[in-house]
């Protein structure tokens, strides 16, 4: 029987010629990945190990983002936890604020994940780095722990389902509309326990930015991993952002996936997931008129450089409704300083936006913008669970940035195409 | 090893955000974390949960976050097992590597009602409703998992493959 691709990344680093779905197996990690809220947990589970020094130095990130610039002491002492851990065990991609980003966008921009490569992470988003070709999936902080020490996890080999993307986006449409819609399709745990594999000649049009979105959010249809094929977009990413060498796996002709789902990309319409679930997906069109008291545009999901020129593309020479907040978080460092640079941030401004240095902040309802009871957010991020951004009775619609900038000058639930454009 | 104690049923898809919202999450202390178990979706949770209760919930239970908090809070808050027709993968991985017992059972999850007083068997994965009488056979771990189990979650696995 073939294998797909993410099996193969996992047979090679099991040392296996072959693996087969639901065997147990455990693997070389090429990156252990933990951020404020999860090393620590994980560092504190490191002394009750009998052997407690790092097994690679180079092969461990530690991304200070979810309350950073620090939002209270408590966050400050987590943080503080990770910066002496790193210091002690001279842990070489540790980035301190003024360097850091959000980890999923942060690691490939600094070129630490490539193709073929095996990546635990604390956190439910690692998924992102499939993106690359690579198999990465999210782990508690026990297994980060575990996998500090050892270099090694132990995995469930997933079944799959394959996704065959064909023709190409229209104008206004990107890659977090390309995953909502699938998520709507197969529900929240559609894919639960399996790897989803993206295919098609779709595929070439998507951007690495689409790509990045589209992997980070296959934990919302319950995903283990998401994985794209490599092609030459990917690799001219990676030739500017990774000295490492890459691997590139292919799937087998007679890999078996346990179904298949088409999406013709060029019929896909700007789409919102409503509260509570990112199942809960209606198209723009279909929305009706929804209100909205705030707009969050940044996160791992849509935080990165397309996403916030596409921002910049509807907002330049517009004013943001009245009565309305929108917060614009550029995702990385990198990503702010172009954004400056090719003065993205003054229309931001100007428009009447604010803006932030890189942090998940209100994400996850941590701050820098959480809700109060009954108000209506329009964010470019990957969960609108219950409570998700603040007050219970608040409520979070996950759209792309394009969908985001426009509501932000509608004050409602919008598309680029309502502005004109 | 057994289980028993009342159930607190709860619907489908319960989240990590419900389970332990992030606003607590700049601590990981056990008992801290535990004080706010389930408020977002169940106010009285804590107030009325006691040492050995069991929680039995609809598919996907732990979705979202990575957050090892989850099934720490809820071990914290004196549940002894969880039972659903799926969980979310993440926090089922987390709850073997931490020692929270959980068991996926289709048919326990639908027939189970709250308030319910309910038994378990790890051993052979029996759960039986000592309400109505009825039993379940709910599904066991592969050998790899309840050797992980055995020792006492995943660090101490290790430990002991190490000393050999
Ligand atoms: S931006 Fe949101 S989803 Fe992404 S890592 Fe941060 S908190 Fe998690």
């Amino acid at each position: 029987m073939g294998m797909t691709m993410s099996q193969k990344v996992l047979a090679s680093h099991a040392g296996l010629s072959e693996v087969k779905p639901g065997q147990l197996i455990e693997a070389d990690l090429d990156m252990v990945l933990g951020n404020d809220i999860t090393s620590p947990v994980a560092i504190r589970e490191l002394d009750k190990f009998k052997k407690k020094a790092v097994f690679d130095k180079d092969k461990i990130a530690l991304v200070p983002d979810h309350f950073v610039p620090n939002k209270d002491i408590k966050s400050a002492e987590n943080c503080a936890c990770l910066r002496h851990f790193a210091k002690e065990n001279r842990i070489t991609n540790y980035f301190e604020v003024g360097q850091m980003g959000i980890e999923h966008a942060l690691l490939p921009e600094k070129g630490l994940v490539t193709a073929g490569d095996l990546v635990i992470g604390a956190d439910s988003h690692t998924c992102t780095y499939g993106a690359l070709g690579a198999f990465s999936t999210g782990v508690g902080s026990t297994d980060m722990a575990a996998g500090m020490v050892t270099g090694r996890a132990w995995f469930k080999v997933p079944s799959a389902i394959r996704v065959v993307l064909h023709g190409r986006c229209r104008r206004w449409v990107s890659g977090k509309d390309v995953i909502l819609h699938l998520i709507g399709e197969i529900g929240v745990d559609g894919a639960l326990y399996q790897s989803l594999e993206f295919t098609g000649d779709g595929v070439s049009s998507l951007t690495m930015d689409d790509r990045f979105t589209i992997c980070n959010m296959a934990i919302e249809a319950g995903a283990k991993n998401g994985i794209f094929p490599v092609d030459d977009r990917t690799r001219e990413y990676m030739a500017a952002h990774s000295k490492k060498t890459p691997h590139e796996y292919t799937a087998d002709p007679d890999a078996e996936y346990t179904r298949t789902v088409t999406i013709d990309l060029d019929t896909l319409e700007p789409t919102v997931a409503f509260p509570h679930l990112p199942e809960n997906t209606k198209t723009v069109s279909e929305a009706g008129d929804v209100r909205i008291d705030q707009v969050v545009i940044g996160s791992c999901t849509n935080g990165r450089y397309d996403d916030i020129k596409t921002a910049y593309e509807i907002l330049k020479g517009r004013k943001v409704a009245e009565g309305l907040r929108v917060i614009i978080i550029p995702a990385t460092q990198d990503i702010y300083l172009r954004a400056v640079k090719e003065g993205m941030i003054a229309a931001f401004i100007e428009a009447g936006a604010v803006v932030s240095t890189p942090t998940c902040g209100p994400c996850l309802g941590g701050y820098m913008g959480i809700l109060a009871p009954h108000e209506r957010c329009v964010s470019t991020t990957n969960r609108n669970f219950v409570g998700r951004m603040g007050d219970v009775t608040s409520e979070v619609y996950l759209a792309s940035p394009a969908v985001a900038a426009a509501s932000a000058i509608t004050g409602k639930i919008s598309q680029p195409s309502e502005l004109g454009l | 090893m057994q289980a028993e104690g009342t159930v607190f049923k709860y619907g489908d898809n319960v989240d990590t955000d419900v389970i332990i919202p992030a606003r607590y999450l700049n601590t990981s202390v056990p008992e801290e974390l535990a004080a706010h178990c389930m408020e977002d979706i169940d106010k009285t949770f804590i107030k009325r949960v006691k040492k050995g209760d069991i929680i039995v919930a609809g598919r996907n239970f732990g979705c979202g976050s990575s957050r090892e908090h989850a099934p720490i809070a809820i071990k914290a808050a004196g549940v002894s097992c969880v039972i659903a027709p799926t969980f979310a993968r993440i926090f089922y991985r987390n709850s073997i590597n931490i020692g929270l017992p959980i068991i996926e059972c289709p048919e326990a999850a639908a027939a189970i009602a709250d308030g319910d007083r309910v038994k378990v068997d790890f051993g052979s994965g029996i759960i039986t409703d000592e309400t109505t009488g009825k039993t379940f056979q709910g599904q066991s771990f592969p050998e790899f998992m309840q050797e992980i189990i055995n020792a006492n979650g995943l660090i101490n696995y290790i430990n002991e493959k190490q000393a050999q």
